[in-house]
């Protein structure tokens, strides 16, 4: 008698949450229906500078949500070329781009550059060194122990980094000093802890609300390095690339380009 | 194709990680072993926390506390002359700390195994509890101690996040196996990462299998 009034009580349970769980889903769907999501994968270099650019983007379309991964454009590129579901590509170079379309992983026709990277020598604020006198000659300073910079192996600010420093005939003497961020970001990080006493790493983060107050730069000259153009694609996985040029339309649009060149950024012509 | 210097690189950290384990660990579940105190849960908690935290925590409080701007970096760097974070000694310390509960917990068990009649026993003629601890308890123990040895080992052949966010990637100092694999990946060497994964998978399985082998030879024994 008594596990019968046991079993039927737990089956209205499972009854009731059943019903529970149909009903969030049900809600779920609708939501779906509502709004729809773009991912984007973005080279580290735009952590902040996207985020505007976003935000212009997603207050025009309210029914969509923009979703961003950074990384290396290198480990990025390596996740899409191995079937990761983003639809847009922002690169923090140009060759990355066109090979995803060589491999019939982006849209042939989609290419697009958008912004052309700058380099700095970054010190944080308590740092004795006077970067914006002595520029990359800082990476000499006696008191280095560590200069932090992008991995040129899938970072292209990185592989900039170490251009320009052997263009200007540094590398040699501080190639041992080195840390490799995994991305740009990541090397900002070292150096804005303190943990590295100097750094390479872009301009549009050296400007971003959080790093602006923390420390001191010097822009390398550019023609120390090869041009940082940065190229985007949207990418042959993606289910709304309508969608995903629409976003592409933003980033080359005024609003975008008036958020990038706020960013350190040199607009493409 | 194989990145011998990681290679070499990985393998003395694991040594070294291991052997600190057993500095630190022994001591540490020979007390969790014997002791009747009540607050002991705690102390095993903290010990097993490795376990279930995720390796971007320790990482995190690694980066900050011992970066210059924190008392324990500052007093780190006084006394060794460099940073903890890019440092061989840096990785060393996460290693143990990321390592602890492998060795620690075998190291508990073998010890609560003994049946205490031998620590009486050796009381009665005068034995310390250090004498008692390093004549009867360790040679008792030896075969959880290896098998706590041999997993830190392992263990610490196998990290990843932590290096990737305290090391900064210098070759013969801060690349271990797992990062320059993460760099072949990255790379697209794709053959490479190949090579170095699967001689990793070798030798991990090598040690786990005799580890196991051992363990049950002398159980049966």
């Amino acid at each position: 008698m008594k596990a019968v009034v046991m079993q039927s009580r737990l089956s209205w349970a499972l009854v009731a949450i059943v019903g529970y769980h149909g009903a969030v889903l049900s809600l779920r769907a609708a939501e779906t229906e509502a709004t729809q999501t773009i991912t984007v994968a973005a080279a580290a270099d735009l952590k902040f500078a996207l985020d505007p650019i976003v935000a212009d983007f997603q207050k025009q379309h309210s029914n969509v949500t923009v979703r961003v991964s950074y990384g290396s454009s290198g480990n990025l590129f390596a996740q899409i070329d191995n079937g990761a579901p983003f639809d847009l590509f922002l690169s923090a170079d140009i060759d990355f781009p066109r090979k995803l379309i060589e491999n019939k992983k982006a849209v042939a026709d989609s290419l697009f550059s958008y912004a052309v990277g700058r380099i700095v020598v970054w010190v944080p604020k308590d740092s004795p060194i006077d970067v914006e006198k002595l520029g990359i000659e800082s990476l000499l300073t006696p008191s280095v122990r560590k200069i932090a910079i992008a991995n040129p192996e899938h970072a292209p600010y990185g592989r900039a980094a170490v251009a320009a420093m052997k263009k200007l005939g540094v590398y040699d003497k501080v190639s041992s000093k080195l840390v490799l961020g995994e991305n740009i970001a990541q090397a900002a990080q070292f150096v804005e802890s303190g943990a590295a006493d100097i750094g390479l790493i872009a301009l549009s983060l050296a400007v971003s609300p959080k790093m602006k107050g923390e420390g001191r730069y010097s822009e390398v000259p550019p023609d120390a390095y090869l041009r940082l153009e940065q190229g985007g694609v949207i990418l042959s996985a993606s289910k709304q690339p309508d969608l995903a040029r629409q976003f592409r339309a933003m980033v080359v649009g005024p609003q975008g380009r008036e958020t990038l060149q706020r960013y350190g950024f040199i607009l493409p012509e | 194709m194989m990145d011998w210097v990681a290679i070499g690189l990985t393998a003395r950290l694991a040594g070294c990680a291991a052997l600190a384990l057993l500095a630190i660990g022994l001591p540490i579940a020979y007390w969790l072993a014997t002791t009747h105190w009540r607050g002991r849960v705690f102390v095993e908690a903290v010990v097993a926390l490795p376990l279930v935290l995720p390796p971007t925590v320790l990482g995190f409080y690694l980066l900050v506390a011992f970066g210059p701007r924190h008392h324990f970096g500052q007093w780190y760097e006084t006394l060794t002359g460099h940073l903890l974070p890019f440092s061989f000694g840096g990785l060393l310390i996460a290693s143990v700390i990321y390592s602890l509960p492998f060795a620690v917990q075998p190291f508990t068990v073998a010890f609560r195994s003994l049946d205490p009649a031998f620590a009486d026993i050796a009381k009665t003629f005068g034995a310390t509890r250090l004498q008692i601890f390093w004549h009867v308890a360790v040679p008792m123990a030896w075969h959880g101690i290896l098998a706590g040895f041999v997993l830190s080992f392992a263990h610490t052949l196998g990290e990843f996040g932590v290096v990737l966010m305290v090391g900064g990637n210098i070759p013969g100092v801060t690349r271990t196996l797992s990062i320059s694999i993460y760099d072949q990946v990255q790379s697209l060497n794709y053959a490479a990462a190949a090579w170095n994964s699967s001689f990793l998978l070798l030798v991990c399985f090598a040690i786990l299998s005799i580890t196991y082998l051992l363990q049950r030879h002398f159980r049966i024994a």
